[in-house]
């Protein structure tokens, strides 16, 4: 796709090889080897894609798990042959039994929300976006970042080896509450593979904390000259908050997984009391399941925003460009991110409403809640701001940027129901959360990441995506993921309880059938064509249209000015300076003014 | 073989839909970048408006088919779900207005200011007063949702009235149990080290406390119609929790820490299978805290009745106590009356495992 309206001169033509450009003085002129080029690198670039990858590989698993468990949700009484051909006792009968169903869905919620849509969002564009655009040579800590990956690969394989004990992987769903997840006694899943699951989340918080201060101490130190922070482009500021925000909240994410280590294998009484479990009974006394709830939501709510601030400050950027105007309110849009990151440290326990919480307490927890609503409400209307009588080219990151903002009013909304306690009591644990999650976090992160990953899939590959693929791929997401999760509201205001693998027996949730079929139909269309995203992007990076000139998207922002395939240090020669904002775009007439042009004396005020 | 066919058909599929694109590809190379540009921009708009529109009406037929199976439809049957129920209206207004809003201009905007030639784009970077007025509208609606939200909220939870009738619950993998506290109004002591559900106190229940001997247990929970109940809620294993969809409530059963939840049941069943039109109405307690592979077959059942069915029901019931004992007697005749020391025993035995 050729942006047309790419106009001013800043658009040198330049070889797409940037080995031919490198000046003597430069560090990294030698040939890597194949090992520190593509698996031991150090180049942020690199990271990147390695962590994209990884994350493409589990959304593959993570998805094809949904599918599963929709299956049989969705026909109950049906039996496929060739599950119990593929995975043997588990679906004895051609039937996924209760274990097998428990299993997956723990473990497609813990793939998705942190080993896709942490490690593979943040740890993708906290790479590859923050040295390119603070105008940086690489992380603070190349080194660390490598780590980072690798610590995030051993994660991976762990958590993929527990899938392949004999007792299963953890399945007493993604936010592994004990006692449940403390007592083998009490569930298969809770046996072996816990302690696996809990072993790789360790691994995952000491690649993600590598990661965040990483990222912390570059955007801090290492912008180049004139790269002021109310410069930064808002993806920068974004993913500065999403770091922070991990940095402080994971460690207690593991000291609440570390102290249920110890009551699963040492005897400790952290969170257990007063337990007769299968009619035998247990010694511990005195502990509290209810701690372990607070440590988990301490991160767990934070978590859904280190989620969530990445695909925002994307969105913010993506939506400028292709509006062609600035972003609307630039310091109320960090200012709100800000106000985010604070307030998603103070309403954790609007998960635990109904735990028995102190009533006076819990109010405290809804007046911060929903006061995370203001600033969420401010971004949105400054991004229907932005939109409002700009040039708008559909881009199909510019598509999933729209979408994004679509789903994000749409489960922003439904948090305000949920926040407020009152109605929490009657929503709680009911499809109304599941469909408040995966459209404001899942589906909307999701959409975060495909905005970005089009939007800077030239700038990594130097090739485009095909355009009518994508196109395909954004208008069956974007239907789909409504189809899927619009009228689970609907369930959720009959009462129907999540983490149910089957309704036939109750009077009361029996309605629905038809319903969760249609619905487990359309799951598995809308993931049939997210393999079609697959295999664009792979396809695309050595048959994709080649990128032939340095700024496609027409955009301001620094990446755009290293080469088209940009080598290790990013820009051959000097980093350019910066002297403005990001956002000049329709400025006196001129279609875009890239940060590194000076300002001149006739320039207008804004 | 039919799953083959579908693999094929779907393989086949992918490779056409692949194939099509990259000759759109090529196409678009051949008539000008620019111009497939503009033509896909257009499509693209119009697909927003049509989405809009198309979305909306979806919405709309959504709400027709589905609305009469939501709860939405019938009346809460507490007297706390009638308050939830006024807050979720409420919530709905206004979040409907703002959802109606906000999407229609999102689309809107996306097809209006689609690409042209002819318009440049206007540069707006700020403005105060817009921004306040978005951060103080907001800021208002949600003060008086928050202000209703707590009203109620320490309305529900606070302080069940005397008169209250009181019933223990307790949940364990998969099932629940309810106890009554009998004649006297107060439940028995219990000891979780005393549970032995094979001599009849799956509770616990320390029979040493005179206020157990009265006390029934039951698998079902009656309730008096139009008198308010404090349930008193309890999880042997794991956590667990007591959700009444009908009368909207629910509260989590934790092991080791008792939850209390109170609230009036404004029918009785058969007013209910009445008011809803569905002769097999039954209260169904789900429950709704994973607890386990058996989690979603946790159902327990609550038959709210008139004052009189009640007093028939309880009438019928024997305390747990004379049960257990009873059977005592039975298996040692000669040493009926050292039950009390017997039980004792048992309970100060060290524990076997640990
Ligand atoms: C206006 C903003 C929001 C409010 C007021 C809000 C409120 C809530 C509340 C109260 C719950 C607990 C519901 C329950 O379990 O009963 C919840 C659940 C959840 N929210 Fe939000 N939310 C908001 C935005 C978000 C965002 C932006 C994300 C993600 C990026 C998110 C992700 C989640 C997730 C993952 C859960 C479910 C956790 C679980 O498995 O129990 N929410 N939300
Ligand atoms: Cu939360
Ligand atoms: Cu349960």
């Amino acid at each position: 796709m050729s942006i047309t309206t790419v106009s001013t001169g800043h658009e040198s033509e330049v070889s797409t090889s940037a080995h031919g450009h490198h000046e003597g003085h430069h560090e990294h002129h030698h040939e890597e080897s194949f090992i520190s080029k593509y698996v031991f690198s150090q180049d942020h670039k690199m990271i990147a894609k390695q962590f994209l990858i990884t994350g493409m590989i589990w959304a593959v698993i993570g998805g094809l798990f949904s599918v599963l468990f929709r299956l049989q949700l969705g026909y109950p009484e049906m039996s496929f042959p060739i599950l119990e051909d593929l995975f043997g006792k588990w679906a004895a009968g051609g039937r996924i039994s209760n274990e097998f169903y428990y299993a997956l869905v723990t473990m497609h919620g813990t793939i998705l929300v942190f080993f896709v849509l942490t490690a593979g969002l943040s740890g993708t564009f906290a790479n590859f976006l923050i040295p390119l655009q603070i105008g940086a040579r690489d992380m603070a800590s190349p080194m660390l970042n490598m780590l980072s990956y690798w610590f995030f690969f051993l994660a991976s394989i762990i958590m993929f080896a527990s899938m392949f004990i004999q007792t299963g992987p953890a399945s007493g769903g993604w936010t592994i509450y004990p006692p449940l997840s403390a007592l083998g006694q009490a569930s298969e899943g809770s046996k072996l593979g816990m302690d696996y699951w809990l072993v790789s989340m360790a691994m995952f918080i000491v690649s993600s904390l590598l990661g965040g201060l990483n990222y912390i101490s570059t955007i801090l130190n290492m912008r180049t000259k004139g790269m002021t922070m109310t410069r930064l482009p808002l993806t920068i500021w974004a993913l500065f908050f999403t770091a922070v925000l991990g940095v402080l909240s994971f460690p207690v994410l593991l000291s609440g997984a570390i102290l249920l280590l110890f009551d699963r294998n040492l005897g400790t009484s952290f969170y257990l009391s007063e337990i007769v479990v299968k009619g035998e009974i247990l010694p511990n006394e005195g502990g509290s399941a209810i701690l372990f709830q607070h440590l988990f939501w301490f991160l767990g709510h934070p978590e859904v925003y280190i989620i969530l601030l990445p695909a925002l400050g994307m969105v913010s950027e993506i939506l400028s460009v292709n509006s062609r105007k600035p972003i609307f309110g630039y310091l109320a849009m960090v200012g709100s991110l800000f106000a985010i990151a604070i307030l998603a440290f103070l309403v954790w326990a609007h998960h635990m409403f109904v735990t028995g919480l102190n009533p006076f307490l819990g109010a405290f927890f809804v007046l911060l809640t929903l006061l995370i609503a203001v600033p969420s409400a401010i971004k949105v209307f400054n991004w229907l701001t932005t939109l409002w009588r700009g040039n708008l080219r559909f881009t199909p990151a510019m598509l999933f940027a729209i979408g994004f903002v679509s789903l994000f009013i749409s489960g922003g909304l439904t948090g305000i129901f949920l926040g407020n306690s009152t109605l929490d009591i009657h929503l709680h644990d009911t499809y109304f959360v599941v469909a408040h999650f995966h459209i404001v976090m899942g589906v909307a992160s999701m959409f975060g990441m495909f905005a970005g990953v089009y939007h800077w899939y030239p700038k990594m590959y130097g090739r485009y995506m095909n355009n009518t693929l994508a196109y395909i791929h954004f208008w069956v997401s974007l239907v789909g993921a409504y189809l899927i999760f619009w009228p689970m509201h609907y369930q959720g205001l009959a009462g129907m309880p999540r983490r149910y693998t089957d309704f036939s027996n109750w009077e009361s949730f029996k309605n629905f059938g038809e319903m969760n079929r249609f619905i487990s139909t359309v799951a598995m269309i809308v993931f049939v064509v997210q393999l079609l995203f697959i295999f664009n992007f792979f396809y695309s990076i050595w048959k994709g249209r080649k990128v032939t000139s340095q700024n496609p998207w027409g955009a301001n922002t620094l990446e755009w000015t290293a080469p088209i395939r940009p080598g290790h240090g990013n820009w051959p020669g000097e980093i350019p300076e910066v002297h403005r904002w990001a956002y000049d775009y329709g400025k006196d007439g001129r279609d875009f003014i890239a940060q590194t042009e000076p300002i001149s004396d006739s320039e207008s005020k804004h | 073989m039919t799953t083959f066919f579908i693999v094929a058909i779907l393989v086949l599929a992918f490779i056409l839909v692949f194939q099509i694109s990259k000759a759109s590809e090529y196409v678009s190379v051949l008539k000008g970048e620019d111009k497939t540009f503009k033509q896909n921009n257009r499509i693209n708009a119009f697909l927003f408006i049509a989405f809009l529109v198309l979305g909306l009406a979806g919405a709309w037929w959504c709400n027709e088919v589905f609305y009469d199976r939501t709860l939405l439809a019938q009346p809460a049957a507490s007297d706390h779900g009638e308050k939830i129920d006024t807050m979720l209206w409420l919530t709905l207004a206004v979040t409907g207005l703002v959802f109606f809003i906000t999407q229609i201009a999102l689309f809107w905007f996306a097809f209006k200011y689609q690409y042209t030639e002819k318009r440049k784009a206007f540069y707006f970077a700020h403005s105060n007063k817009l921004e306040l007025i978005w951060t103080v509208v907001p800021a208002i609606f949600l003060t008086v949702l928050v202000g209703m939200g707590l009203f109620y909220w320490f309305n529900i939870t606070s302080d069940a009235p005397k008169d209250a009738q009181i019933v223990e619950i307790t949940g364990k993998q998969f099932n629940w149990m309810m106890r009554y506290p009998g004649k006297d109004g107060v439940l028995g002591r219990k000891n979780y080290r005393l549970t032995d559900a094979s001599n009849g106190n799956a509770l616990g229940v320390d029979w040493e406390d005179e206020a157990s001997h009265d006390d029934l247990e039951s698998t079902e929970m009656h309730l008096v119609v139009g008198k308010p109940v404090q349930l008193v809620i309890n999880a042997q294993d794991v956590i667990h929790d007591v959700g009444l969809v009908h009368f909207r409530l629910k509260m989590d059963a934790v092991p080791g820490i008792p939850t209390t939840m109170w609230f009036t049941p404004k029918y009785t069943t058969e007013q209910m299978k009445q008011l809803t039109g569905n002769k097999n109405f039954v209260y169904e307690i789900s429950c709704d805290q994973m607890c386990g592979s058996g989690h979603y077959s946790m159902k327990g059942l609550i038959i709210v009745e008139t004052q009189e069915e009640y007093d028939k029901w309880l009438a019928q019931q024997k305390p747990q106590y004379m049960t257990v004992s009873a059977a005592k007697k039975e298996a040692a005749p000669a040493s009926a009356d050292t039950l009390q020391t017997k039980l004792n025993v048992e309970a100060s035995k060290p524990l076997a495992k640990n």
